[in-house]
């Protein structure tokens, strides 16, 4: 007997996302799902992003790692609330996770919630965690070809930062060719120039994150 | 990596939807995944094996409905097959393109016994 289910199989993460935006909207919380392959920056990035904000908004992190929790170490030297979950071996962050990162978060004191996902262009893009934006950060040494390596993740993104631009003189990167392709690829996309060591091009992504988080 | 969580869900969706009928096995399970998921057929059916160990979807095979990647050109409204690389538009070389086909996956139906 043949039974027809046409059921979504990420239905049951999907649910437990949209739980999880209703609760960070119910405290007035804005999350911003940070992704990019091993080594692009995101641990930086964030850091950067922490810097140019701390002033004017509360911000909290939850930093996704396959283990350890270096990350969420050097995160809180900054002084910010950092949850660390570690998947053990998955490739990525699911919304089951992300409720139970939120239960050890001063929700109420939060603006701002930057997550950082497990380094993989793959599997991330396919599991929504109820964040308000997703963000890819790309980097001058992987390469101007990643986008249609991964068109589902740069398809999937509302911004893209790429970072290292100051190793631009010393590594073959068409950034006029990237750009040409990010666009091609997800015609609604943001993106943003920038180096965390210079600093460069880091303010106008924060304005610009600023400017989304007040238009929600 | 990820078809390991995929696996899950999807076994949890098969294993309700038979329960449903009562079913006594479940012999077939149909899925749609389109291109761009990157989903791994071999990697579905080894973890379902695994899974499925002692439940009534033990032995069960899986078939896949692969659906290509497709995208619509916004300048000439035109569709065409996403090729690996450079999405410029066939018809008219315009590079503004919306996907509307390949992300899919879910599950489309079962065979109960």
């Amino acid at each position: 007997m043949e039974i027809k289910v046409l059921k979504n199989i990420l239905g049951a993460n999907d649910q437990i996302a949209a739980k999880n935006r209703e609760l960070m909207a119910s405290h007035e919380v804005f999350a911003v799902n940070v992704m990019a392959s091993p080594g692009a920056g995101k641990t930086s990035v964030v850091l950067q992003t922490i810097k140019a904000l701390k002033d004017k908004v509360t911000i909290g992190v939850i930093e996704g790692d396959i283990a350890s929790s270096i990350d969420a170490e050097i995160v809180a030297k900054e002084g910010v609330p950092v949850v660390q979950i570690n998947t053990g071996g998955e490739c990525h962050l699911e919304s089951f996770q992300i409720q139970n990162a939120l239960n050890n978060l001063p929700l109420a004191d939060i603006d701002l919630l930057l997550i950082e996902n497990v380094g993989n262009l793959v599997c991330p893009a396919e599991f929504s965690i109820g964040e308000d934006l997703k963000v890819l950060i790309a980097s001058v040494p992987e390469g101007d070809d990643k986008p249609y390596k991964y068109p589902l993740m740069f398809n999937t993104v509302d911004a893209i930062v790429l970072n290292k631009i100051d190793l631009l003189p010393y590594v073959k990167f068409n950034v006029d060719g990237f750009t040409k392709t990010v666009k091609t690829i997800n015609p609604k996309v943001e993106l943003f120039k920038v180096s965390c060591s210079t600093g460069a091009g880091i303010q106008a992504w924060a304005e610009w994150l600023s400017a989304q988080m007040k238009r929600r | 990596m990820h078809e390991l969580s995929i696996t899950q869900s999807m076994l949890e969706i098969v294993l309700k939807q038979a329960e449903k009928v009562q079913a006594k096995k479940v012999t077939k399970i149909n899925l749609t995944i389109g291109a761009m998921t990157g989903v791994v057929s071999d990697s579905v059916q080894f973890y379902l094996d695994i899974l499925t160990k002692d439940t009534i979807a033990e032995g069960a095979q899986v078939f896949f409905t692969l659906v290509p990647s497709q995208g619509k050109c916004r300048q000439c409204n035109q569709t065409f097959e996403l090729p690996e690389f450079d999405w410029t538009c066939p018809y008219c070389q315009g590079n503004i393109v919306d996907v509307i086909s390949g992300k899919e996956l879910f599950v489309d139906s079962i065979e109960v016994e």
